[in-house]
């Protein structure tokens, strides 16, 4: 994909005390640093390194990624919500981007 | 094992069976079905075929495999479909129109167009497929630049419109002046190439359902196309797996969009008539 872009399945509210499934989908290719193209010169890495997923601003979940990760990272983790609030989901790419999604979360 | 789902008597007498799972198969197979595929295994409704009973490709795969496409957010293939959606009403070229100028709501327009194709075009003198028909609207209708084959815009686009025939039989027309290309593509299908001097038959008929090295052979069906594979680490077409399988067996392969690949195509969606179709699928 040209364009990298990150998606979100998180429901949109829950209980207080409810344990909530998070899946999250980035498009990116992932390039490991050991391909070689066809004239034999090595194919630089270029992956995401890191995932933060952050809820009212405290971290709840985060991942350092490897270059055996494949392409477009699939990351999925619970959580329990006690309050209502807003997730945001950052990834971090070796070249320095970073994408970001956030997404609110009703609790009651 | 049962299937699960709802019952659905089709107009071409497809049937929800019992999913015994035949000596040749893997035991363990994953009880859940494809997101909004009905089945995965029916009878064929083309009239001489060879098989009693025809399979997805989603049935040779490992649960692992399987379960990456029950779910339309985990389905990579998805990341495409998205991109589809918005170039459907992107506009482009001198013409001024998207898709969505002429197509309106794809999900109206296009209910059918996946399942039927290759089919004929008069004007041409031959068949065409999704990929052509998709570059002959933007040629002639909106006056842009024809997508290159494997390009993500024209496997968006096409992933994007199959998707709305998901869950149609697949059905095509073989006779009248589609005869001769039915005939061709049935020829390539048992003709041995290549270093290996092998037929698609070969594998995909003699063999599915057993291992080469640490492959399952299926039986080649194409409902899933346009199909992310694993390997490719993206969505790819019909025609690039025709490729990888010649140059498997150390042929050369035909051209993407080549007449023979068309023929192939046609002669293959005909092995595979009462499949619904499954695009876009996962596969290994």
């Amino acid at each position: 994909m040209a364009t990298v872009k990150p998606r979100v399945k998180a429901p949109k509210s829950a209980t207080t005390g409810e344990i909530i499934t998070i899946k999250t989908l980035i498009s990116h290719k992932m390039e490991s640093g050991q391909r070689k193209d066809k004239q034999g010169n090595l194919i630089p890495r270029q992956i995401i390194n890191h995932f933060t997923a952050r809820y009212n601003g405290e971290v709840v979940f985060e991942v350092d990624i490897e270059p055996a990760i494949s392409a477009n990272p699939y990351l999925q983790f619970n959580m329990r919500v006690e309050e209502p609030g807003e997730f945001e989901f950052i990834w971090n790419d070796d070249d320095g981007s970073v994408y970001a999604t956030k997404q609110k979360l009703k609790v009651g | 094992m049962e299937l699960t789902g709802k019952s659905t008597v089709s107009v071409f007498g497809a049937v929800f069976a019992t999913l015994l799972v035949p000596a040749l198969l893997i035991a363990g197979q994953a009880q859940a079905n494809p997101q909004g595929v009905d089945t995965v295994k029916v009878t064929p409704t083309s009239e001489g075929h060879p098989f009693a009973e025809i399979y997805s490709g989603w049935y040779f795969r490992s649960p692992e495999t399987q379960r990456l496409q029950e779910d339309d957010f985990e389905n990579p293939a998805f990341l495409w479909v998205e991109q589809g959606e918005e170039l459907w009403s992107e506009v482009d070229g001198a013409a001024n129109k998207s898709c969505a100028s002429c197509h309106n709501d794809a999900a109206d327009s296009m209910a059918t167009a996946g399942a039927n194709m290759p089919k004929w075009n008069e004007a041409l003198g031959k068949p065409v497929n999704l990929e052509q028909q998709i570059n002959l609207c933007r040629t002639g209708r909106m006056e842009a630049e024809p997508w290159k084959w494997e390009s993500n815009e024209l496997l968006s686009m096409t992933s994007y419109v199959k998707l709305q025939s998901r869950g149609q039989p697949v059905e095509v027309a073989t006779d009248g002046p589609m005869k001769p290309w039915f005939d061709k593509g049935k020829e390539i299908y048992y003709t041995r190439v290549g270093q290996l001097d092998m037929a698609c038959s070969n594998c995909h008929e003699d063999y599915y359902g057993q291992q080469i090295r640490a492959d399952r052979l299926s039986q080649g069906q194409t409902s899933g196309f346009p199909t992310y594979r694993l390997k490719w680490q993206k969505i790819g077409s019909l025609h690039r797996r025709f490729k990888g399988c010649m140059a498997n067996i150390r042929a050369t392969p035909y051209k993407v969009g080549s007449d023979e690949f068309l023929a192939l195509e046609l002669y293959t969606a005909w092995r595979g008539q009462g499949l619904p179709v499954e695009a876009p699928a996962v596969r290994n």
